[in-house]
């Protein structure tokens, strides 16, 4: 079980891998659309890369739900 | 139909080549008879018959940063680097030209064949769902066109013929007309290419129009020599700007020469082979020169398409011969950058301004000893080190698998 702080970490790891976001950035606050700049294709990208990470699959219908940053660390954090 | 027969110029050039990773590079390199061919060590090539490749001088990720390079394409992502190059060039992005009357179009042989195949093994390998969403418009063969119309901001319309080896020159031909039809106020026109994989060398290979002698890379690519034995696959990028003659005098525009004239045209013969005297090779290059008001005699000086492969430069010769006759000096600079497929007839041209620009013709490299046939041998192809002269037109040849033909002619500003 990762930690919520670990979790923050590496999605933030994610995040500028997969779309340049400065790890500082990634603050459970941040809209990935608004804020971010992440595009929908980049989300399928992102929630491959959580899988892979943390072993937890985010489902289509529920990836459109996450719109922040601690929408998504939350997401992991109960289904992990 | 409002057809504006106004003058067409070139106000920017952009390229990245196996001879170096910009127009100044690329244009030294061609001067100076350096090779871009070497032999491919990666361990998959050891069963291929054609070992060969020309390979960028400098990989895009020197001038795309990491997260942009990720969702495009190697062919997407040379089309951008020769693009940002010839569109910084050209100024035009400062001039206050409404993006709406911004096109591109940025033709392509092969497409995303890389990504198609990557992503393929990738779909073998942990499948459907660990596929790419950037998948689709990485493969696209409009992918380099929409990539460099993304980068420059065209909202004027954004195109990608497709038409082999003859693409590039398609779409300056498409761009000329872009600017006469009054559909835009400027183009940026282009090839791009990149698809070193195994399954094209393999491909071509079985297709025996490949160079196979891999123990002489430097010297294997060589049009109208008697030993030449096909053509060296290629990778790169070449953009020009294009704009009409009296807003680029306008806005002081530097400019290159002007794009006089184009002419397309198909063979009708057989989907690969080209016909044995070129016949629609001299249609196309008879329609380039009358769309630019211009006598054969005028043309002083031939980039030919020359690939190296046994049957299609005796083909162009006599199509040389026969639509311009024996008094242009023609060359063959495939004998140093190898084949850029869709991007060869756009690197061709850029060539053909700097030698306007120059006043040099680039030398032939490889021939030891020309070939006997008739035509070959009444040319006079430029062997060896450049040459001076002076002309004032010069005449691109593109070919293309589908019996495509391109001819342009560019005259000096």
């Amino acid at each position: 079980m990762a930690s919520t702080a670990e979790i923050q970490s590496g999605l933030a790891e994610i995040l500028e891998e997969v779309a340049g976001v400065a790890p500082a950035d990634a603050t459970p606050e941040k809209s990935f659309t608004e804020d971010l700049d992440v595009d929908s294709l980049s989300m399928v990208e992102i929630a491959t890369a959580v899988e892979d990470k943390f072993g937890v699959a985010i489902p289509d219908d529920e990836l459109g739900g996450i719109k922040t940053v601690g929408d998504a660390i939350s997401f992991i954090e109960k289904n992990q | 139909m409002n057809i504006n027969n106004t003058d067409v110029v070139v106000t920017g050039l952009g390229a990245t080549t196996p001879l170096g990773g910009d127009v100044a590079s690329t244009w030294d390199a061609l001067l100076a008879g350096k090779s871009g061919v070497t032999r491919i060590t990666d361990e998959w090539i050891e069963p291929f018959p054609a070992q060969l490749v020309a390979r960028l001088a400098q990989d895009p990720s020197e001038k795309i940063d990491r997260v942009r390079s990720r969702r495009l394409d190697r062919s997407q992502q040379v089309a951008v680097v020769a693009a940002e190059e010839a569109w910084a060039d050209s100024g035009a992005g400062d001039a206050g030209y409404d993006s709406l009357r911004v096109a591109v179009v940025m033709g392509t042989g092969i497409g995303g064949a890389m990504t198609l195949l990557d992503q393929d093994d990738i779909l073998e390998a942990k499948g459907p769902k660990r596929v790419s969403p950037f998948t689709i418009p990485m493969l696209m063969p409009n992918g380099p066109a929409a990539a460099v119309g993304l980068a420059i901001g065209a909202r004027g319309g954004v195109h990608a013929p497709v038409s082999a080896c003859a693409s590039g020159a398609e779409a300056i031909r498409w761009g000329l007309d872009m600017l006469r039809l009054d559909r835009a106020d400027v183009v940026l026109v282009g090839g791009a290419e990149a698809c070193v994989h195994p399954l094209p060398m393999a491909g071509f290979a079985s297709m025996r129009a490949m160079s196979t002698r891999n123990d002489d890379p430097e010297h294997a690519s060589r049009p109208f020599d008697a030993g030449r034995d096909g053509f060296v696959l290629a990778e790169g990028a070449a953009a020009l700007v294009l704009e009409r003659a009296d807003a680029a005098k306008a806005r002081g525009a530097k400019v290159y020469g002007t794009l006089a004239g184009a002419g397309g045209t198909s063979d009708g013969y057989d989907l690969v082979a080209p016909h044995p005297e070129g016949e629609g090779a001299q249609r196309a290059i008879g329609a380039a020169l009358r769309d630019a008001g211009l006598s054969a005699s005028d043309v002083g000086h031939v980039n030919a398409h020359a690939t190296s492969t046994p049957v299609g430069d005796i083909a162009e010769a006599a199509a040389i011969l026969e639509a311009i006759g024996d008094h242009a000096a023609v060359t063959a600079t495939k004998s140093q950058s190898g084949h850029l497929l869709g991007a060869a007839g756009a690197l061709e041209s850029v060539f053909c301004l700097l030698a306007l620009r120059d006043q040099v013709i680039p030398g032939t490299q490889n021939i030891e000893q020309l070939d006997d046939a008739a035509a070959v041998q009444k040319l006079d192809i430029v062997r060896g080190a450049p040459r001076k002269a002076t002309f004032s037109a010069a005449l691109n040849d593109s070919f293309g698998f589908g019996g495509h033909n391109m001819a342009l002619v560019f005259t000096t500003a």
